[in-house]
This record gives structure tokens, C-alpha cells and sequence, in this order.
């Protein structure tokens, strides 16, 4: 006699949850494929960036300022990340010579493009401050940053109206490839460049900046994340595009997939 | 209950009634919240494996974290070790160390946690942030429903009563004795409420760690003690909520689990034949 006996219930929910657990434990490698489509990232994964630069960007006040901290909290150790000793010749020679010789170039879209000197840059009015140096990777570190204010250097130059981003070149390449696409470079708003803690800083912690925090110049955004803050500047330029500049996302880790909006 | 309801309550063989539980906002929102936090949690993996150790205040004590997962060589080879203050554990094959594609790989969480499964922060935060936004809003919606429309004061805050009544509900639970009625017993208000609260707390750590929210709102890291706190707290809530998934699925399993996924797919409960209406 044939008899048809029908699933119990536990053994449905059985193979449900052995499906599900199934689906789990095969990884999210199913998310791998989507997480690299081109129009996924740019059509979908991107909103989250775009809403919090709109946010962020309606509470941030010019006037808004990263909190500054005592001497006391600043850290034992503060993490060299990245770069640490750019292997450019040029580089190096200068290093060699205490960068007695380096000249930081400001031009673009500027009326008069000038090069500064580290000795020109010391001369003009400095800012110090005790800030959280906030990286992507999730820890902090406090520092004391010496400088001048990027406003200060841009109103010399004097930006021509059409001026939308400014651009950091570095002497550092991150990554090795034929063409220039492997070196680090950085682009900002006008509102973080002119914003009052922006600073190219020359001096770290009461000293000389020194060669693994990016010497002879580096960039302090402090209300942007760490990788925003260029190291070893070779120029500034003013630009009013960044999509043909490298691979088109204005800046060595956005052309990697980071976003370009980093206040969070 | 209305009288109205009583109306169209169904009697059901075996002496049960089919009473609506759940408003159609619950159950919209609990579906959407089981999408988003599976990515959420897993792209937030992803995240802490590009620094898999945890630390407190307001910079990262880099020789002395709270908690790290790490890889270590020893003379019978690699092993994953997790360090929790003090105690060190070894989670080779798990946390510190696992495969990746049939190779050893020193790694925080492993492959099959992570979105995406390879090492890759950039998408994992892609994944995270927008998904940020839809728990957020889904979050939003149903607080926002729940106080107008006072889900939250009438079903989920528990009365004196309720709390005075706790240890005969503990016995009752270990007993796996499960009374059905329309209103959840005390310690589901507990477990309820106690989530909503992480979940909250999740979202303020979560923005702490914003250096640009961090601008706009100075309080919110100096709520918590500092940034890396902050991170610390976002992942220990992040647990938190692991946990109540774990206890939440086995209870549903245990007591009724027909009954409990229609409730939450239809809002239909079918509670005992008299236990319908209020005791009260």
C-alpha cells in the first residue's frame, strides 16, 4: 500500500533553517561580486557617502572646530601610517639636506603662483594645536601640530573665481605602477581648505616634523579622516575638476574606493 | 481590545482565538531590520578587521587593548589568539586566525562574517554607511509610531505588576511554560525595551566616531569618554545585539514558532479561548 506522508512541521522548519544556516555559512561571498560591480558601487553604494556629505555639510559650520586637546593628552606613540620614507631621489636629496633646499609650489588656478620655502612658511603667523587624528582603520592618535594656515598661503596666491577644489601632490608613491597613478595626492573643498584648523604643519609635538609623519610639510584637516590629510606635499594646486586628474576620484585612496567626503 | 476586534476574532479547533498582535508598522520594521542589520553587522566586521583590537579613551593605547584578536607564530605553527583584558584564548580556525580560500589568514573575524568576504575596508564601509542610513530611518519610523500611537507605554514598558511578577516569569521560562496570551509577559517587555536601548546607544557611538559629527556636536564622543571608547562601546552594543538575536530565534523556536511567524507576518496570534481580552 502506498502511503504519502506529508513533511512535519519541524521538519520543514528543519530544512528552512538548514537552508538559511547554509546560505550563512557559505560566506558572503555572494556579496563579493556586487561589492566590485562598477554601477552597484556607483549607483547604490555611493548613496551612503552622498547623504552624509549632505548632512554633515548642513550641521558643519565654517566656524565649526575639531576639539582641541591639553598637553597631557597627547599620545606616548602616535602611529606612522602609510608612507613612511618616501624612496623618491628628489626626495631623498632634499631629506639629505634637511630640506633646506625644498620649495613648496602653490599654483593652478591662482593668480600669482609662488613657491615658498620652509624658512618663508616659518616666517608667516603659526597655529598650534592639540588634535584626534582620526584613521579609517579605527584607532586615534593625539598630536600637537605646528604650522601656518592654508588660508593665509591661498590669500597670497589669490584664487582665480573658477577655483572649486584644492589639490596636494606628494613625493610619495603608495603604490608601484608605470604611469603616475600610484602616487598620493589629496583634493579638498574650499571650505576645509580655508577653514581655520587647516594647517600645513611643519612642526609635530614641540619638534621638527619628522620624516615619518610627513616632513618636510603635511596637511592637518582635523574634521576629516586621517588619509585626507596629505603627507610629504611637493605642491598645491587650485583645480576646478578632479576627474582627469589620476584616476578621476580625487585622491590616491578614493581612486581605491574610499570615499572622498571623510568626515565620518 | 476593541469590541470591534472581539468580533472578528476566528475560534480555532483546540480551544484558541486569533487575536491581532502585531500593527502593521511592527511588523514592516522588524522584516526591514532583519535585512539591514545582517549587512550591518557583517560590513561592520569587515571594519573592525582593519584594526581588530579595541581600546578605551580618546586615542588608541596601541600595548594595552581592552580586547584584540590577534595571529601569532609558534613552533607548532600560526594560531589565532583572542585576549580579552587579562584572559587570552585560543580561536585558531575563528578569530585571529582563519582560511581564506584553503589558506591560513591572519584576520579579526573571519571570511564567512565579512562583507565583503576578502579584506577590503573601502567597501565594507561603503556597505555599512548606507545601511546605516535605511536602520536609522526604519529605527526612526518606529519610534516614532510606537510613542504616538503608544505601542511603546502599552505594550513594552512593563507595569509594577509586571515586574513585581518577574520570578514566577523566570520560572516559567525555565520551565519552558509558555502562557498564550496577547501581551507579552514581563521579561519579553524587558528584552524588547532592553534592545531598543542598545540600539540607541549603538547609533550615538556609531556617530562618535564621525571626526566631522565630532565638530558640529562636541558631546558626543565626550559621552562616551573618547572616540576609541566610543568604538568599544559601538561593538560591544553590536554584540549585544548578536545576543538577543541568539535568545530571540530559540524562543520563537520553542514556543510556538507557527504561531509567532504568522503573528509577525500577518499580526494574527493565536492566544488560549478566554484569555482574549484584558485580565485587568
Amino acid at each position: 500500500m502506498l502511503t504519502r506522508r506529508l513533511p512535519s512541521r519541524r521538519n520543514i522548519m528543519r530544512g528552512i533553517f538548514a537552508a538559511g544556516g547554509a546560505a550563512f555559512l557559505a560566506g558572503c561571498k555572494q556579496f563579493d561580486g556586487v561589492s566590485q560591480a562598477a554601477w552597484f558601487r556607483k549607483n547604490v553604494l555611493h548613496i551612503g557617502e552622498d547623504i552624509n556629505a549632505a548632512v554633515q555639510g548642513f550641521f558643519l559650520r565654517p566656524s565649526s572646530l575639531a576639539r582641541e586637546f591639553s598637553e597631557a593628552d597627547i599620545s606616548a606613540k602616535f602611529k606612522a601610517n602609510g608612507t613612511t620614507n618616501p624612496d623618491d631621489p628628489g626626495y631623498q636629496a632634499l631629506a639629505a639636506n634637511g630640506f633646506a633646499d625644498y620649495r613648496l609650489k602653490v599654483g593652478g588656478l591662482v593668480e600669482n603662483p609662488m613657491e615658498f620655502s620652509l624658512a618663508d612658511l616659518r616666517a608667516m603667523p603659526a597655529r598650534t594645536q592639540i588634535t584626534r587624528h582620526d584613521c579609517v582603520e579605527g584607532w586615534s592618535c593625539i598630536g600637537k601640530w605646528t604650522g601656518v594656515q592654508l588660508a593665509l598661503v591661498l590669500d597670497k596666491v589669490k584664487l582665480k573665481p573658477e577655483a572649486r577644489y584644492i589639490m596636494f601632490t606628494c613625493f610619495d608613491k603608495l603604490e608601484q605602477t608605470l604611469d603616475d597613478t600610484g602616487r598620493y595626492y589629496e583634493t579638498h573643498s574650499l571650505e576645509d581648505a580655508y577653514h581655520p584648523q587647516t594647517i600645513l604643519a611643519y612642526g609635530m609635538n614641540d619638534g621638527v616634523l619628522d620624516i615619518p609623519h610627513g616632513a618636510p610639510l603635511r596637511l592637518r584637516t582635523e574634521r576629516t579622516l586621517g588619509y585626507k590629510m596629505a603627507k610629504y606635499i611637493m605642491s598645491i594646486d587650485a583645480i576646478d575638476d578632479y576627474s582627469k586628474i589620476s584616476l578621476g576620484n580625487g585622491g590616491f585612496w578614493e581612486d581605491r574606493g574610499y570615499d572622498w567626503y571623510a568626515g565620518i | 481590545m476593541t469590541v470591534a476586534d472581539v468580533a472578528t476574532d476566528k475560534p480555532l479547533p483546540g480551544g484558541t482565538v486569533l487575536v491581532r498582535r502585531h500593527s502593521g508598522v511592527v511588523r514592516v520594521t522588524h522584516w526591514i531590520n532583519v535585512f539591514v542589520l545582517f549587512f550591518l553587522l557583517q560590513s561592520g566586521l569587515q571594519i573592525f578587521n582593519a584594526t581588530p583590537a579595541l581600546y578605551v579613551g580618546q586615542y588608541a593605547d596601541f600595548d594595552h587593548p581592552v580586547m584584540s584578536l590577534t595571529a601569532r607564530n609558534t613552533p607548532s605553527g600560526p594560531v589565532g589568539i583572542t585576549q580579552i583584558g587579562g584572559a587570552h584564548f585560543d580561536t585558531t580556525g575563528f578569530l585571529g586566525l582563519s582560511k581564506y580560500d584553503g589558506q591560513w589568514a591572519a584576520r579579526g573575524f573571519p571570511s564567512w562574517l565579512t562583507i565583503p568576504s576578502y579584506q577590503d575596508l573601502a567597501a565594507g564601509r561603503r556597505w555599512h554607511l548606507l545601511f546605516a542610513w535605511l536602520f536609522a530611518i526604519n529605527g526612526a519610523v518606529y519610534l516614532i509610531t510606537g510613542l504616538a500611537g503608544g505601542h511603546l507605554w502599552r505594550d513594552l514598558v512593563p507595569s509594577v505588576k509586571d515586574l513585581r511578577g518577574i520570578g514566577p516569569s523566570i520560572v516559567e521560562h525555565a520551565r519552558l511554560h509558555f502562557a498564550h496570551v496577547r501581551e507579552y509577559n514581563v521579561l519579553q517587555k524587558l528584552a524588547y525595551l532592553g534592545v531598543i536601548v542598545v540600539m540607541l546607544v549603538l547609533i550615538v557611538a556609531g556617530m562618535a566616531m564621525s571626526p566631522g559629527l565630532d565638530s558640529a556636536f562636541p558631546f558626543l564622543t565626550a559621552i562616551f569618554g573618547g572616540r576609541q571608547t566610543a568604538r568599544t562601546v559601538h561593538l560591544i552594543c553590536a554584540m549585544l545585539i548578536v545576543l538577543f538575536f541568539v535568545v530571540h530565534i530559540v524562543m520563537v523556536l520553542i514556543s510556538g514558532v507557527w504561531n509567532n511567524l504568522r503573528s509577525m507576518i500577518t499580526g494574527r496570534y493565536a492566544v488560549s479561548a478566554g484569555s482574549e481580552t484584558h485580565a485587568d
